[in-house]
């Protein structure tokens, strides 16, 4: 088990059932362990590191469709949280030898760290074309130095409790307020429901200082603080379990600039009256066009999510659409027509993905008060 | 943003012939452009000088000019058609660069002609290195420290300050062409003034080399543009070969396989930088250095066009570049042009792939054993083919067996040669060559570690890492479903598999599908799967799920391809297959096609109703006709790659379509092809086999001297050549051919002054109709790939002609010819001798086809499918009442190293043709076309070498006197010439004085006629003829050119160019 050869690892049994009854059986790597989650693909080329390591992906098992995973090993730098964030990891091919200046270690010695397991070798386009003609799907992955019952694993898939009703914010929000200094003059209210840490490196790389603080805040704790903005971060999750942070804006939305990324949009968009819906099998890479409306452009940005705002629900929100997604027309963006509140559904602030979008930080900052 | 509506007419400029650092690419682009626009409404005028391209072809414009492009012809065109568009960006740097001249005539501006897609201010900052390096500058790019020069003398000032080695980079080339890597002060001198003499602008730029020795990996972004400032990256790519092998020479893996998220994203941006700076509208390539070891990058090149790397990028990702790039040049943006492939998205997007892309050059070398075959910065390739596959293992695999090199994967093949001398690998893995991938496999093998491989090539480790790999998992292959599972998921040919098992292939083969191990087919949609495709494009690899989902309809026909382009195999032969495709839809049949060249129209996604990007080998075409199971495979069109493996699929039970397999090795057999013709009663040139060297003296002494030997097999080397003697023989058989039992040389008589012919007929199995004679320009013995020809012929008879048809007819008949035949034949004192029969499509099928109007490649398709030439409408043998000249373009100028004279081996890579109302004009823009544009004043070289042409010549050097021509001769002709009362200035032999060579360099020469037949790359023609291909002056090696170029100054002086389209020919002269 302790074994750190790490080609001792390719001769690992792994296998992943879908709930469907759907079986795919390979060689495992990273940790041995028995995992569950909502099964989930993204379609990136590159940012495998970024990706295992955002807290977005809590609950979800992560599939990439680029099939060769591992080629530039792992650097030593923080990622976007402390830790390897999925539940587990589905690639065609993981390479254990890697070739980077930065790099310190191999893709499945990081997962064993964080004792992830992974699967490898399996047909992950076949895996990809279930997702999206299925939708999203909860599967159960185990790897094992024995030979595995392929039935033993599916039973367990079987038995998974539904994605959306799992309360996941408490796994990965800090459980203390924490202040991170810039040194600057404005201050913002940070509700971490699993917050990437590039997003709080923009607003200190900007002079903002943060207060990063709990999932369930209340509005008094925030009001208290005496900042200039309150900023809801991404996180995993349907939106309507994060009733606290909903709470929390509905109270705020005029006592302050209100801004917010991911599933912090989607929580703006049900505080204010609105509703949101499940994708199918969401939106998860660094292609995806979005048309900023005002401007009449489109950017390509990275995204990671499930679930969307129904911009039908907007009417009498106060709330209008201020972007949207090329491929599917789903929001991407919002704008309060009298308050300052803004919000957006992709990630500008990328890792992965494009740098494109990075100036939306910019007109965060520009509203506090 | 909707398209623009203040045009309505475009003219679209191509890219002239096939040339090393510009092939077939810019066919594709050009197609997908012209149908872009037509479907918004506009009217498109086409002009380009190939014949041998689809965008040429009468369903692809409103107009078609095949006409030399030049400045001066394609403003007559736009005298005559009044554009008020200019599509140049489609052409290559020959479009490109004929755009920016235009636009410099004022001719532009004179007809209110609009320059669509980017700017010719833009193309100008992009490709002019001092403008460029300015704007870099400005917007804070890092680029490698680097000087304009226009003399040697600055060139070693800079190097003074920077150091060597450096690159010259000679400004507004094709290719790099001109330039190179210099380590020494004098590399630097040298190659400093070829790069000032081949620009067109007498510029180049001195940069610092920053190598792959170094750690500088290179990386290439192709990046769109539209107005309204949407930038999207379509594919990054990584070459396995570093900096300081072009990227046309490197190995070319997509996506990136060893940038990280950061990496990729600093690349990302500074790309999008440049393009937004540079203003491009449409598609633009960007080369980056990136260093291994310190992550800090520099941009090499700005291609603001589409590219070769475009079509690359195209193929891999299957996002249409050319197409958009069209759609954004008439003003459409990204946003609003749907993405075809899965309907409901749109082209703004980002595309990404869930597969692994290899692309290896194809070199020429075999074809040319003296050149130079170091790659560096210069393109020497011909052309590549791309691979696709689910791990890099496999990928490369599938690429290298694409190569129709005889290789069935990395190594365990056949012809694995392995060299266990350390020494000579050492060398090969520091000083590239075309074997380069080869050495570092046996690098391996004798226990060479990557990462010493790493220090002498600078390839990142990671790629070796995966060669090892390949050579590891080789040694293990055992004969078990596991183990050869496991083995074609690392993309092992069963032929490999076979080699290490000890069976045969069919063994492998049946083995596999006993134990259902059985290729899975994967699509290629743009997006990883994300939305549903539906442009059926698919590779095959070995995984669980298939999505060929194959028809059961019966009226279903697969057509295999002609891989990558090389010498002998061009373009025509995806031309034809295209055709072929075109006919098959038209009929309402299902048609497939199979290659794996991305440069063509044969593998856009839309040309076919499906679309095999695989490998063409028996095994992997037998594996797609088993899935597919069609009526039957069409193996006539792709040149020699189907043909090689006819009768191994015939074998198999595979309905091969049209002419049999047996005719076409009785065509090729000469004991079985002698006996039809003596049956037919056809003569041929006297002929014999030795397998002896006694032997050969024999049959040289039985059909007399002049005789063409050529071994049966080709191993390199000297393959074909005219000999005079028994001393010639005896050389040749010694030196150049090993003669044994197992390997016999043929002889032929050889038909000196003879005029040689070429026939493209169509034969339905009962009647026979002859599309064209054509009359070659140069005598028999010059290879016909290699000869200019005329249609109609204009020096044989009535009775000849009738002796061709009636010959052609019968011997098509005799070997049961369903479908196109090409017979060579040879007219000497009023006898007609067959040369060879070839029952499948040649490579004079576009020529012919647009020189008589009827597309032979369709009509043949349709006769393969049970139509009659009679339902076709086809009978009679007719002559065009306009003239038709096609000429080649050959590689000498990239090759160092080649002696530029013809022979019996071919040696060409393109074609044009010049049509007009006769042959002098038309010769003339065959010429123009081809980059020799004749003179009408100035000096003139005359060395000839024989007595007998010596006084062949006294009435063309006097119509050149006359015509105001100075001729400066060599001592012996000039002698004759003076004894036949012609002036001419005397000059000392190269050896005695460089003065001619001097001259030539000053633009003292406007005109070489060199006749001569000494083949040694050291004599004093050889180095008149390289110098003329170097300093870009029109050359002459055969008395039968000299003539007709006689001809041709006469017309060009006493006429003015008038230029037609291909449909006015037909009706104006018919």
């Amino acid at each position: 088990m302790s074994n750190n050869n790490p080609l001792k690892n390719s001769s690992m049994h792994a296998v992943l059932a879908l709930k469907d009854g759907t079986i795919f059986e390979g060689k495992g790597f990273g940790a041995l362990k028995e995992t569950a989650g909502e099964v989930v693909f993204n379609t990136s080329l590159v940012g495998y590191e970024e990706s295992l390591t955002d807290p977005s992906y809590k609950g979800q098992i992560l599939t990439l469709t680029y099939p060769l995973i591992g080629n530039y090993g792992v650097r030593k730098d923080s990622f976007e949280s402390e830790k390897v964030q999925v539940e587990g990891f589905v690639v065609r091919e993981f390479q254990e030898f890697y070739s980077h200046r930065k790099a310190v270690k191999s893709i499945s010695q990081f997962l064993k760290e964080f004792d992830i397991p992974g699967i490898s070798g399996i047909d992950t386009r076949m895996l990809t074309k279930k997702i999206r003609e299925h939708g999203v799907i909860n599967g159960a992955l185990v790897t094992s130095e024995e030979k595995i019952d392929a039935q033993e694993v599916l039973e367990k898939a079987k038995k998974l409790t539904d994605y959306s009703s799992i309360d996941l914010l408490p796994k990965v929000s800090v459980k203390k307020p924490e202040f991170i200094d810039a040194k600057g003059e404005k201050t913002i209210a940070l509700i971490d429901t699993g917050v990437k840490l590039s997003i709080i490196r923009n607003f200190v790389k900007r002079g903002v200082n943060v207060y990063r603080l709990p999932y369930n805040t209340k509005p008094q704790e925030v009001k208290d603080l005496k900042v200039n903005g309150l900023f809801l971060a991404n996180g995993p999750g349907d939106p309507e379990m994060a009733v606290d942070a909903i709470k929390l804006v509905k109270e705020l939305q005029s006592e302050m600039p209100i801004t917010g990324i991911c599933l912090g949009n989607q929580i703006v968009g049900l505080a204010l009256g609105g509703k949101t819906y499940k994708l199918k099998f969401g939106h998860r890479g660094t292609n995806q066009p979005v048309k900023n409306l005002r401007e009449n452009k489109v950017y390509i940005t990275s995204q990671n999510h499930g679930f969307a705002v129904d911009a039908n629900s907007l009417d009498g929100t106060g709330l209008s659409v201020s972007h949207v997604n090329l491929n599917d027309g789903s929001v991407e963006g919002m704008k309060h027509k009298t308050l300052p509140i803004q919000t957006v559904q992709m990630h500008p602030e990328a890792n992965p993905g494009p740098w494109d979008i990075e100036n939306i930080f910019d007109k965060f900052v520009k509203d506090l008060k | 943003m909707p398209k623009r509506t203040d045009i309505k007419k475009i003219l679209v400029i191509g890219s002239g012939p096939i040339v090393i650092g510009q092939a077939a690419e810019f066919d594709y682009s050009g197609t997908q452009a012209c149908k872009a626009l037509r479907e918004e409404g506009y009217k498109v005028v086409l002009v380009n000088s190939n014949p041998a391209t689809i965008m040429t072809d009468p369903d692809m414009a409103d107009a078609i000019y095949i006409e030399p492009l030049n400045p001066e012809t394609v403003a007559e065109i736009i005298r005559k058609e009044k554009p008020d568009g200019l599509l140049g960006t489609m052409g290559g740097q020959t479009g490109l660069n004929l755009a920016v001249k235009l636009s410099k005539m004022g001719i532009l501006e004179e007809y209110n002609v609009k320059v669509l897609g980017t700017s010719i201010a833009s193309i100008e900052e992009g490709e002019d290195r001092e403008l460029f390096k300015n704007l870099m500058k400005r917007i804070g790019e890092p680029i490698p420290e680097s000087q304009t020069v226009t003399t040697v003398e600055q060139a070693k000032e800079f190097v003074k300050k920077i150091g060597l080695p450096a690159v010259i980079r000679p400004a507004y080339t094709l290719g790099g062409t001109g330039g190179g890597i210099a380590f020494t002060d004098e590399e630097l001198e040298d190659i400093t003034q070829q790069g000032i003499n081949l620009s067109p602008i007498n510029q180049v730029l001195i940069e610092k080399a920053i190598l792959g020795i170094n750690e500088w990996g290179e990386f290439e972004l192709e990046v769109m543009r539209d107005k309204n400032d949407n930038c999207i990256i379509i594919c990054p790519m990584e070459n396995f070969d570093p900096m300081g092998i072009h990227t046309g020479e490197s190995i070319v893996t997509a996506p990136t396989q060893t940038l990280n998220d950061h990496d990729f994203q600093v690349l990302r941006t500074s790309a999008i930088k440049v393009i937004r700076a540079l203003k491009v509208e449409g598609g633009c390539n960007i080369q980056f250095g990136l260093n291994y070891k310190t992550g800090e990058y520099r941009i090499i090149e700005v291609n603001p066009r589409v590219s070769r790397s475009s079509a690359l990028a195209s193929k891999a990702t299957g996002y249409p570049i050319a197409r958009i790039a069209a759609k954004i040049a008439i003003g459409m943006t990204l946003d609003e042009i749907p993405n075809d492939v899965t309907k409901e998205t749109k082209a703004c997007f980002e595309p990404t792939i869930d597969y692994v892309v290899v692309k290896i050059p194809r070199w020429p070398f075999d074809k040319f054993s003296t050149a130079d075959k170091r790659i560096g910065t210069q393109m020497k390739s011909t052309g590549e083919t791309m691979a696709i596959g689910r791990t890099f293992e496999e990928a490369l695999q599938k690429a290298i067996r694409s190569l129709e090199v005889g290789r069935f994967g990395l190594g365990h093949d056949p012809k694995d040669k392995i060299s266990n001398n350390k020494e000579e690998i050492i060398q090969n893995l520091k000083v590239a060559t075309h074997k380069r991938l080869m050495y570092i496999r046996d690098a391996i093998k004798i226990g060479i570690t990557p990462s010493e491989i790493h220090k002498l090539t600078g390839i990142n480790q990671w790629f070796l890492e995966k060669i090892k790999n390949i050579y590891e998992l080789g040694n293990t292959i055992k004969f078990t479903k596991e183990s050869i599972t496991e083995a074609k998921r690392n993309g092992f040919s069963d032929i490999q598999i076979a080699g290490i098992t000890k069976k045969t292939e069919e063994d492998i083969r049946n083995f596999r599908k006993e134990n259902s191990i059985l290729p899975t087919y994967k699509m290629v949609d743009t997006c990883a799967a994300e939305f549903k495709a539906y442009t059926p494009y698919l590779y095959s690899t070995y995984e669980s799920e298939d999505e060929s989902n194959p028809t059961d309809n019966d009226k279903k026909v697969i057509i295999v391809g002609g891989g990558p382009i090389r010498i002998g195999q061009g373009i025509e032969f995806d031309y034809a297959c295209v055709h072929s495709v075109f006919a098959l839809r038209e009929m309402g049949y299902e048609a497939l096609i199979i290659n794996n060249n991305p440069e063509t129209v044969s593998t856009d996604f839309d040309t076919s109703d499906k679309l095999y990007f695989e490998p063409l080998t028996y095994e992997d075409v037998l594996n797609i006709i088993e899935r597919e199971n069609p009526k039957g495979v069409i193996l006539q069109f792709g040149g020699q790659t189907p043909i090689n493996m006819a009768m191994k699929l015939q074998k198999a039970g595979v309905n091969i379509l049209g002419t049999q397999p047996e005719a076409i090795d009785t065509a090729e057999n000469r004991n079985k092809f002698g006996a039809i013709l003596d049956k037919l009663k056809i003569p041929s040139a006297e002929w014999g086999t030795a397998f002896s060297y006694e032997e050969s003296l024999k049959i040289a002494s039985r059909i007399t001297y002049p005789i063409l030997v050529r071994p049966s097999y080709v191993l390199g080397g000297r393959a074909m050549q005219i000999v005079d003697n028994d001393e010639e023989l005896d050389s040749y058989m010694k030196e150049a051919v090993n003669v044994s039992p197992e390997h016999p040389v043929l002889i032929d008589k050889y038909l000196g002054n003879a005029i040689e012919l070429d026939v493209d007929a169509l034969c339905d199995g009962k009647e026979v109709f002859v599309a064209a004679i054509m009359e070659h320009i140069e005598e028999a013995g010059v290879h016909s790939g290699d000869s200019a020809c005329v249609i109609p012929p204009q020096n044989i008879s009535q009775e000849i002609k009738d002796r061709v048809i009636d010959y052609t007819k019968k011997l098509a008949l005799a070997l049961n010819t369903i479908g196109l035949i090409n017979m060579q034949m040879a007219v000497k004192d009023d006898a007609v001798y067959i040369l060879e029969a070839n029952p499948r499509a040649s490579r004079t099928v576009p020529y012919v086809s647009k020189s008589v109007g009827i597309p032979l490649a369709k009509m043949a398709t349709k006769l393969m499918l049970g139509k009659t030439l009679d339902d076709l409408g086809l009978k009679e043998y007719k002559e065009p009442k306009f003239v038709s000249v096609k000429e080649v373009v050959f590689p000498f100028l990239k090759l160092k190293g080649v002696d530029p004279v013809l022979g019996p081996e071919m040696k060409s890579t393109g074609e044009v043709m010049g049509i007009d109302e006769n042959f002098d004009k038309a010769f003339y823009k065959a010429q123009a076309a081809a980059g020799s544009e004749l003179p009408s004043n100035g000096n003139i070289i005359m060395a000839i070498g024989r007595e007998r042409h010596k006084i062949e010549a006294v009435p063309i050097a006097k119509e050149l006197i006359e015509m105001g021509f100075k001729l400066y001769c060599t001592k012996g002709t000039s002698e004759v010439f003076k004894k036949n009362g012609i002036r001419s200035i005397k000059v000392p032999k190269l050896r005695d004085d460089s003065l001619l060579l001097e001259m030539m360099k000053n633009n003292g020469i406007q005109l070489v006629i060199n006749l001569h037949r000494g083949s040694h790359a050291k004599s004093d023609s050889a180095i008149i003829r390289r110098t003329c291909v170097e300093q870009g002056i029109p050359y002459i090696t055969r008395m039968s050119s000299a003539k007709a170029s006689v001809k041709a100054i006469k017309a060009l002086i006493n006429n003015k160019i008038s230029v037609n389209s291909l449909e006015e020919y037909y009706t104006k002269y018919n």
